[in-house]
């Protein structure tokens, strides 16, 4: 049987789905018996202009990471679709925006402002900024231009499967790539996962009635370790959130912040978080509502950290 | 004008092409490192809780999440104006050395490494971790891949995840480690030392024992006398983890030594139109462009730097070896980037008998690893020094502690404008009229750069014998010459 033909491709990410990736460990060697990587920036030296000599779907399956933040992320999404018979969005970044998909609280200009002009250690009179082409006394230099808007890879290619994760665990990794390597592969659009449900089913804390007279910030209480972070009054995202992850931050005593996206069926993970935030706010009361919701300062950040892009407000209205 | 082209670099974490323009006699005439990527956390940080920084900006780099998970750490201290547990703050070190043994090690190994040990003008084919390999032998192998899997390991057992651990609150950690654990983080750490000084005998007898390499380490083209940045112990000596911020000359002498929250009044930076990466400088000398010497405000960070601003090293071994180097490179401060590689191998070193020191130190077994702040969140700055350099966090909040403003000083960034010269210094020694540019010299462009072990945008860590990169060469009339 030929060797199936992997691409990898990162757009606007930290590098951790690559170190994730290499945490797979010996199991590389298997892989390596059953594919060649014809394409991987970090680790190879095949340049785009290879990519683009390549036939069309002639890339087996490209795993793509990263939210697409700039112009030449969404031109390299678009040709390695294009070269690709299986496209998969490896990670938070590349399924639903990710953490710098936050930045769709802010728009091009805010961000360039805060960065380049007034953050306090910057001395820039003169507004300076980065542009996509700029003449020096020798030539042009030339950098991709920097979009208003972070995109999901859904939003910009078709994708076939996803690998949630922030990074994804070792063992959703591996988990896709048996399916890939044995050529059992799910439907297409399938999230992968060895869990559909929530983190909750990952997690080994005891449940018992979720009810909340009052939502705590993380540094203000130290909790119960058996117990439910969601009922000692954190907000753990673990109930909106699809398992498969084995539930790491709970066990380290902190609440799960959503990274493998919403559970198999809800469309937008925050509003699934807030319902569930709202099931167990134990009052009737509007005004001690009101008084126990007050308590969360940061609504997007706290269930929309990996997902803004992807959600059904995709973005801020800036004024 | 004729322009080269090296576009993507390889072997470094993240995007970044360097752009060479040649003159009509076919010399350099400049050269330009670009940094292609933004992603804009200072802005998107606004809003959030404070407390939620550590996670979130460690999303910056996924080969360094410690780093920035520890200087947001620090950092919410100093706003909730708490100060944790001796036992949490030993933890948070023990974590961070752990973290600095696996990520040294990646580097001199896979990154580095390969230059020296196969030789700058080895085939590409070879000039990598596998070429490594089969130098080094097997064994040797076999333990670079053991250390960073078994202190992965330790991560994951302190900070709840091996790639961006969560246990870093205001006032201390949210886990500690059981008898079992401790047990297991000891034999690590021990096997670790071990590890640490089998590695400088590979360097000792690979590079030191061949006069080309020493000569080459040496060599002018290599050399840049700036400023030096990091932090230091009440001794004056190197740490990781805390301490104040020491800068030196070109000379060698104090230039200025000040605590973390008084970062302004010494760093500021630079904007240029052709690049998204900021250049930070001295303050009080300014910035007179990328230039070397003691008028220019350039200083350079990362191992060599720390060693340079340092007067030695907390634990006894790495002592030894820090005084070796010095006396082989004939005192302080050592100005040549090529010798980043060796004061990352010291750095290993200490980084393990730290690790080990902590890990025998009774208090870690303490249940006492929070303290609950009580103070109204204003402001504060944390410092650490990441594996390539001093990084700074600086939060402003409101009364409820979300983020009205922060600022970041990334470590890869403190070495932007040296980098930029390191390369074009490096290509104007190297690019001569009528000479061939092949794959060697090219190779030996990117060996100026790859010393400082660049993180940009902060992202991946590539594997070797790559140029992550690229390098694009026109000539004067501005027709490309040379190409990835």
């Amino acid at each position: 049987m030929a060797k199936l033909k992997v691409a990898f491709y990162w757009a606007a990410s930290c590098g951790g789905c690559e170190i994730a990736q290499l945490e797979i460990g010996e199991k590389i060697l298997k892989v390596a018996e059953v594919a060649d990587i014809v394409f991987w920036p970090v680790a190879i030296d095949a340049k785009y202009k290879d990519v683009e000599a390549m036939a069309d779907g002639s890339i087996d399956v490209c795993l793509f990471n990263g939210a697409i933040r700039n112009s030449e992320q969404e031109h390299l999404a678009h040709m390695l679709r294009k070269k690709s018979k299986v496209m998969i969005a490896y990670g938070s970044c590349a399924y639903e925006g990710g953490v710098p998909g936050l930045a769709n609280m802010f728009d091009r200009a805010s961000i360039f402002e805060r960065v380049y002009h007034e953050t306090p250690s910057t001395n820039n009179k003169h507004k300076v900024f980065p542009e996509p082409s700029h003449k020096v006394h020798e030539g042009v230099l030339c950098i991709p231009e920097f979009n208003d808007t972070v995109k999901t890879l859904r939003q910009t290619v078709d994708v076939d499967y996803i690998i949630p994760g922030c990074p994804p665990e070792e063992k959703t990794t591996w988990l896709a790539l048996t399916a890939l390597i044995e050529g059992k592969l799910p439907p297409k659009g399938t999230v992968i996962t060895d869990n559909v449900k929530a983190v909750c089913d990952d997690c080994p804390r005891k449940r018992d009635v979720k009810k909340v007279k009052k939502v705590y910030r993380t540094y203000e209480i130290i909790t119960d370790p058996e117990i439910c972070l969601l009922e000692q009054g954190l907000l753990c995202a673990g109930v909106a959130t699809r398992g498969g992850c084995g539930a790491p931050c709970p066990q380290a005593n902190m609440p799960c912040t959503g990274c493998y996206g919403p559970v198999e069926g809800a469309i937008d993970q925050g509003a699934h978080f807030i319902s569930a935030m709202a099931s167990v706010i134990d009052s009737k009361d509007p005004d001690e509502i009101q008084k126990i919701i007050d308590d969360i300062h940061d609504p997007v950040g706290t269930v929309y950290r990996y997902s803004l892009p992807d959600s059904l407000l995709r973005r801020a209205r800036i004024q | 004008m004729k322009k080269i082209t090296i576009d993507p670099i390889t072997r470094l974490e993240g995007h970044g092409k360097i752009e060479i323009f040649l003159n009509e006699a076919g010399e350099v005439s400049k050269t330009y490192f670009q940094v292609p990527e933004l992603r804009g956390f200072e802005r998107f940080a606004e809003g959030r809780l404070a407390e939620d920084m550590p996670q979130i900006t460690q999303r910056i780099c996924g080969v360094c999440p410690e780093a920035h998970h520890l200087a947001s750490t620090k950092t919410l201290d100093a706003v909730f104006h708490v100060d944790p547990p001796s036992a949490a703050k030993k933890l948070r070190e023990l974590l961070y050395s752990s973290f600095y043994v696996t990520d040294h090690t990646t580097h001199f190994y896979i990154l580095g490494g390969p230059d020296f040990v196969m030789g700058p003008d080895a085939p590409v084919a070879e000039r990598n971790i596998l070429g490594v390999i089969a130098k080094v032998g097997l064994e040797l192998a076999g333990a670079v891949i053991k250390t960073r899997k078994r202190n992965h390991h330790v991560i994951q057992m302190l900070g709840g995840r091996a790639v961006h651990p969560v246990f870093g609150m205001p006032g201390g950690v949210s886990k500690g480690l059981n008898a079992e654990q401790i047990k297991e983080v000891q034999e690590i750490a021990e096997e670790a030392v071990g590890f640490a000084q089998l590695s400088l005998k590979v360097f000792d007898d690979i590079v030191l024992k061949n006069k080309d390499y020493v000569a080459m380490i040496t060599s002018d083209a290599y050399t840049h006398r700036t400023y030096y940045m990091g932090l230091v112990d009440a001794k004056n000596r190197v740490n990781f983890y805390d301490g104040m911020v020491r800068v030196v000359d070109p000379d060698g002498q104090e230039f200025a030594k000040f605590a973390p929250k008084d970062y302004l009044d010494y760093i500021a930076e630079h904007v240029e139109p052709w690049t998204y990466i900021k250049f930070p400088y001295l303050k009080q000398i300014g910035w007179h462009g990328f230039k070397d010497g003691k008028d220019s405000g350039v200083y350079r960070v990362a191992p060599l730097a720390r060693l340079n601003v340092a007067d030695g090293m907390a634990t006894p071994l790495a002592q030894e070896e820090y005084q070796r180097m010095y006396a082989t490179l004939g005192g302080k401060p050592v100005h040549h980037t090529l010798a980043n590689h060796w004061a990352r191998l010291v750095e290993l070193l200490y980084a393990a008998e730290r690790m080990r020191e902590l890990s025998r130190d009774p208090e870690i077994a303490s249940p006492k690893i929070r303290t609950i702040p009580t103070a109204t969140p204003d402001e504060g700055v944390g410092i650490v020094e990441a594996p390539r350099g001093t990084l700074i966090h600086h939060y402003a909040t409101d009364e409820r502690g979300v983020i009205k403003k922060a600022n970041l000083i990334v470590a890869t960034v403190g070495n932007a404008a040296a980098f930029n010269m390191s390369v074009g210094k490096a290509a104007e020694a190297l690019i001569k009229p009528g000479k061939p540019i092949t794959e060697g010299l090219l190779n030996r462009i990117e060996m100026a750069w790859r010393p400082y072990d660049p993180c940009f945008g902060c992202a991946t860590h590539s594997l070797p014998g790559r140029s992550p990169i690229p390098v694009y060469v026109y000539d004067s009339k501005g027709n490309l010459v040379h190409k990835p």
